[in-house]
């Protein structure tokens, strides 16, 4: 216990945190790792070693690969070149973890935030009101359950016309 | 029974994984060949899920095998005896209808094993299950509201995808017909019963067939054993453009 606190002390762990907030989604470059949920934790373990898990968004999104190395470069920028970097898959990723800033800047970058709750399963035609980023409006459509990455989906406003990307629930 | 458990848990992990990248292969045909972009877009995200789904399984699978060989090297230098999916899953996309009830009835498929997986004894598999099932729902959503359209919209369309679901439901049998493995692995408490998912897919199935204004065709008693490593002829052609790369250029990479 002792040893675990001496090695708690020994890293300050709302500096990784900064670090980590620096490294953007590659997809979705105004949102932070940390804003969209992947990272899970950051602490020092009983090793003495900083441990830094980061989750998954979806099982085959592309990003994932690219995100891990950006976070290594990170850490090793930031004088963290012996943390040791975990994949969490359990629990799975939800984007009700997507921070509220998070949703700010995906709603000003153009993106409609997902709409909370996680729908529950099995809804076939009940889709959730979905408004449009740039107008407001309630009166949209979907286009495509799926869209330029795989945690989007396509809209259409049907007030300012505007085609427009919605962050997926899942 | 004779087989060890450490075979029958790998056994049953490949049958996962390799369901999933078959699958997964199958979807990527069709990508620049959709009816319209949006369902382009709609089954090349599919497929992506998929080959995710396949990597976490067949990566942990490549760990039990223990001999070395990863995820890379389990789907791109194993020949068809030695894959283990789900003959529904090899099929030929075919016209639209048929790849949409092909994936209708594998996406309730993976629902049911993969919520039944969530609380399996096997830990890792419950935690790749937990995520690869939000991602079956999404699909689900997707495949039964376009067989939906399809049975219940025009003559043509609701003959296409009749004959579509005739022509796969031969190989629903397998999905639900347990073997030494899938007794083994039931004992055990890794995977669900098949014998109590089998109503449930039923249902569920049921539900959108009735929907859709298509007949349940009736149930053919012929089993298939892609998951005991005997397939259809289709396979080994799909293998043989999926593998071309790397058993031309082994070790090639972007």
């Amino acid at each position: 216990m002792v040893a675990t606190l001496q090695h708690e002390a020994s890293v300050d762990e709302r500096a990784v945190w900064r670090v980590l907030e620096n490294v953007m989604d590659p997809e979705i470059p105004v949102l932070s790792i940390v804003e969209l949920g992947i990272v899970r934790y950051a602490h020092s373990a009983l090793d003495g070693r900083l441990h830094v898990g980061i989750t998954p968004t979806y099982s085959g999104c592309p990003a994932t690969e690219v995100i891990r190395r950006a976070v290594r470069e990170a850490l090793d920028e930031g004088g963290y070149g012996d943390a040791v970097l975990e994949e969490v898959l359990s629990p799975p990723w939800s984007s009700d973890w997507l921070s509220d800033s998070g949703r700010r800047k995906l709603q000003a970058f153009g993106i409609a935030p997902p709409e909370k709750p996680v729908a529950r399963p099995r809804h076939l035609f009940h889709l959730p009101v979905v408004h449009c980023p740039r107008c407001g409006s309630a009166t949209t459509e979907r286009v495509s359950e799926f869209g330029s990455t795989p945690c989007k989906a396509h809209y259409r406003c049907g007030s300012c016309l505007e085609p427009f990307d919605y962050f997926k629930c899942l | 029974m004779s087989m060890p458990g450490s075979e029958a848990l790998l056994r049953y992990v490949l049958r996962l994984g390799d369901t999933s990248l078959v699958l997964g292969q199958r979807l990527g045909e069709w990508a620049g060949h959709a009816p319209a972009l949006e369902e382009d877009l709609g089954l090349a995200n599919l497929a992506l899920d998929m080959i995710g789904q396949a990597r976490l399984l067949l990566s942990y699978a490549g760990e039990l095998e223990g001999r070395g060989r990863d995820e890379d090297a389990l789907a791109f230098l194993r020949d068809a005896p030695e894959f283990l999916n789900l003959t529904l899953a090899e099929q030929p996309n075919g016209d639209f209808a048929h790849t949409i009830a092909r994936q209708f009835l594998l996406d309730a498929w993976q629902i049911e094993t993969y919520e039944g997986l969530t609380s399996s004894t096997d830990t890792r598999l419950a935690a790749i299950a937990a995520k690869a099932l939000k991602e079956s729902r999404y699909h689900y959503r997707f495949s039964s509201g376009w067989l939906i359209r399809l049975g219940d919209g025009t003559q043509e369309s609701h003959d296409r995808a009749q004959a579509a679901v005739e022509t796969l439901w031969r190989f629903t049998d397998e999905l639900f017909s347990p073997d030494e493995v899938d007794e083994h692995m039931e004992a055990a408490g890794v995977s669900p019963r098949l014998s109590e998912l089998q109503p449930r897919w039923s249902a569920h199935v049921d539900e959108v067939l009735r929907e859709a204004t298509l007949r349940r065709p009736t149930s053919v008693r012929y089993l298939w054993h892609g998951k005991r490593g005997v397939h259809t002829e289709h396979l080994g052609h799909m293998l043989a453009e999926m593998q071309h790369l790397q058993r031309t250029y082994p070790g090639a990479q972007w």
